[in-house]
């Protein structure tokens, strides 16, 4: 019975070290099928984090707010031809404070800041506000007029700051908003044309406008707004300055607005072209940056796989001078775990930073612990004058609460930790937390069944000098 | 039977490292990386690296509240107050020495709103963590909590495991910051991570003593044998000893070769755990299983 238990062990072990073999030449001989996604630490390029200011529009609007921002975004960077950007949200809250919402832009190669900033800053923002219901038509005319001054005088200190010192500002009282966000902005644009109006006598050239086209949501949103405001101004915001200010006079169907602003050809072109890339639904405010060197990231994979394979090497020395036969039992499980985590890592796929290699080392830090306790266990009972088949498995069951405990312990630290902390640390905790799971399954489960696989109901002494271990015979 | 007799040698060193390292954060403060201040860093590189002066004053006119230190071979890394998109700009320009332009290698950039959001992340992770531990702890022990035998020494409650688990945490930690206080290393998310790390294995090998605890305790149940708890607690740090040294002993193999030859941008981090490991192995051996002893016995006084 025994017997026939020991037969089924050692096929199910060869059939695991086959599926391990063809599991590492699929995986990792053939780096071109699947590559590993790197982190940007390792890869280099420059991470972008972006606060988004969401005031002015309701609580429920704002995860569909920072969807259409994200989709724009997205849009605009693939335009220019970065390979594999992620561009993602995120929520934080603050202590007691409401809650912020960011936006992530990873771009793998693009390591000029200032560049990657830039072609991000090209999106424009566009808006449609309404009057503001809360004036009457008297004090709306002031905060319009107070609005045009301001406006003024900052385009005078863009262009003569001591000019615009000399005039003295006459907005004493505080100011009140002129106009009022509505559902509409650059999310719902479908795109946008510059066309020109028709030349009158003695103008050599039309004026050009921009006609904006709005999906089918937006231009019904586009219908309601106009319907609730004929007779008054829809103002239209462009990278958060009104832009242009038409009176409606009836309700528009169809989704189509109209920019007439005084543009010269080359502004109106321009413009066209950036609406057409998308436009923000909400204003941005860039909170972080981080670029790191192309050869930076090359030389860390570098150093790091260099680190590993000696660490590797003089692992698997001591573990086989010391444990003996169990010790090579072990080395073959590890490397076993290797190959299902490398292969995990890339088709889950994980990420790999440089804090989440930490976080797969110290998972093989335990694995090799968990085999130590086995060995150690199985040498107490062979000294016992057990048999080495007996020896393994009591060694085994005897060692498995102790694993069982630090590892339990361990995957829910990796779990709190996943849930909890900034990208950087989640990184660790993912691969930390994989790793052992993993571990528990391959290099224990393993080495238990290649052990009972090849010890013997017959213990000779020298074969029990082999499965023993330390300097004592 | 030593290492409980001569328990308070252990302790006493351990406690005075833990001393010393509040001490020294104390008097010399830790570097915080900008990760938790708000801030930018820069790291260039120059074929041919003009001297610290020469950077300090290239920079001296701006506002930049620059810190200047050198890197590698080539490289300069420099904080500054937090840059605006026209700063980087100017103090890259101003980086220009002798018409010799640096290669950037790195710039970031966080805003003080997201590093205050970070440091508060770092500290949740860790005490939650820590509380869980302490919960597990409690839970998996329970079995050995008194009042299952009758006549025989009274043995601690499994609430005593899981604090002392955390002692024996704090002074693994405590001591990677004294460290790092001392020798003025700047303080990251990796620093966290490191950390992080180190308190996953320390309570692994908390744990593994005192499972073999659990178990000598039960057998010495099961065969009716009279044994001492300083005597059962003694004979299982005897029986795992060989364990706990081989264990470290691979770990720090491996952390010896990152820290050696691998990335320079992990280097801090193996660091961190190198001592982490070290102080780690000690604690679970020299303080945490004779703590169990003491806080037993004063009990029963």
């Amino acid at each position: 019975m025994e017997d026939m238990k020991q037969i089924y062990i050692r096929i199910i072990s060869l059939l695991i070290l086959a599926g391990a073999v063809a599991l590492g030449w699929f995986v990792l001989a053939q780096p071109e099928a699947k590559p590993f996604s790197l982190g940007l630490d390792l890869s280099g390029g420059t991470h972008l984090e972006y606060e988004a200011q969401l005031e002015g529009i309701p609580a429920e609007d704002h995860r569909s707010s920072m969807v259409a921002l994200r989709d724009v975004i997205e849009r605009r960077v693939n335009l220019f031809g970065v390979a594999e950007p992620n561009v993602q949200t995120e929520t934080a809250r603050l202590g007691q404070e409401e809650r912020v919402f960011r936006l992530i832009v990873e771009l793998p190669g693009v390591t000029d800041v200032e560049e990657a900033v830039a072609m991000i800053g090209e999106t424009p923002l566009l808006e449609f506000k309404a009057q503001n219901p809360e004036l009457s038509e008297e004090e709306f005319q002031t905060a319009l007029n107070q609005q045009t001054q301001a406006l003024l005088l900052d385009n005078i200190k863009a262009s003569n700051p001591e000019l615009a010192d000399s005039i003295v500002s006459q907005q004493d009282d505080a100011v009140s908003e002129p106009f009022i966000s509505t559902p509409l902005t650059g999310a719902y644009l479908d795109g946008a044309q510059m066309q020109l109006t028709q030349p009158t006598p003695g103008q050599m050239a039309g004026q050009p406008y921009i006609v904006l086209n709005f999906d089918r949501e937006g231009g019904k949103l586009f219908e309601e707004i106009t319907a609730a405001n004929v007779g008054k101004i829809i103002a239209i915001y462009l990278d958060g300055a009104p832009i242009s200010t038409p009176v409606v006079q009836q309700k528009i169907t169809g989704g189509e607005a109209t920019i007439t602003g005084s543009f010269t050809l080359d502004e109106a072109r321009q413009l066209e072209g950036r609406l057409n890339a998308g436009a923000l639904p909400v204003p941005i405010e860039l909170v972080a940056t981080q670029s790191i060197g192309p050869s930076l990231g090359a030389e860390s994979v570098e150093a790091g796989i260099y680190a590993g394979i000696i660490g590797f090497i003089i692992v698997a020395a001591f573990l086989i001078l010391y444990y003996r036969i169990p010790g090579i039992i072990a080395v073959v499980a590890l490397v076993v775990y290797t190959v299902v985590m490398l292969s995990l890592f890339k088709f889950i796929p994980v990420t790999l930073t440089a804090a989440g290699i930490a976080g797969f080392v110290i998972s093989l830090g335990m694995a090799v612990d968990a085999n130590i306790l086995i060995f150690e266990r199985a040498k107490e009972e062979l000294a016992k004058g057990a048999t080495i088949y007996d020896a393994m498995r009591i060694g085994f069951s005897r060692a498995w609460l102790s694993i069982r405990d630090g590892n339990i312990s361990s995957i829910m630290s990796a779990a709190i930790i996943f849930m909890l902390s900034s990208s950087l640390i989640k990184g660790f905790a993912l691969t930390f937390g994989i790793g052992v799971i993993v571990s528990m399954v391959t290099a224990i489960t393993m080495t238990r069944w290649f052990l009972l696989s090849i010890a013997g109901k017959k213990s000779p002494q020298w074969l029990r000098t082999l499965f023993t271990s330390g300097l004592n015979k | 039977m030593s290492i409980i007799k001569n328990k308070f040698i252990f302790l006493t060193i351990a406690a005075l490292l833990v001393v010393a390292s509040i001490v020294i954060v104390a008097v010399k403060g830790l570097n915080i990386g900008i990760e938790f201040t708000g801030g930018s860093v820069v790291e260039v590189s120059y074929d041919e690296r003009p001297d610290t002066e020469t950077i300090n004053q290239a920079l001296a006119s701006y506002d930049f509240r620059p810190s200047v230190q050198a890197f590698g071979e080539e490289g300069y890394i420099i904080r500054t107050r937090e840059l605006s998109e026209a700063d980087r700009g100017v103090l890259l320009a101003a980086l220009n020495i002798d018409e010799q332009a640096p290669q950037v290698e790195r710039l970031n950039t966080v805003g003080p709103s997201i590093g205050k959001e970070v440091r508060s992340k770092a500290f949740l992770a860790i005490a939650l963590v820590v509380v869980a531990i302490i919960l597990y702890i409690a839970f998996v022990f329970r079995k050995v909590s008194p009042g299952i035998e009758e006549d025989a020494e009274k043995i601690p409650s499994s609430w005593k495991y899981g604090f002392i688990a955390i002692l024996a945490l704090l002074h693994d930690i405590a001591i990677p910051i004294g460290v790092f206080a001392l020798f003025q290393i700047e303080i990251s998310s990796l620093f966290v991570v490191g950390l992080l790390s180190i308190l996953g294995l320390s309570v692994n090998d908390t744990i593994v003593v005192f499972d073999r605890i659990r178990e000598n305790l039960t057998t010495n149940k099961e065969e009716k044998t009279k044994e001492s708890f300083a005597a059962t607690v003694g004979r299982a740090l005897r029986q795992t000893m060989a364990r706990s040294i081989n264990t470290s002993l691979t770990l720090l193999i491996v952390l010896g070769a990152l820290l050696a030859v691998g990335p320079v941008a992990i280097q801090e981090l193996a660091l961190v755990l190198l001592i982490g490991t070290f102080v780690g192995t000690y604690s679970s051996i020299f303080i945490a299983s004779p703590l169990l002893v003491l806080w037993n016995k004063g009990e029963k006084a």
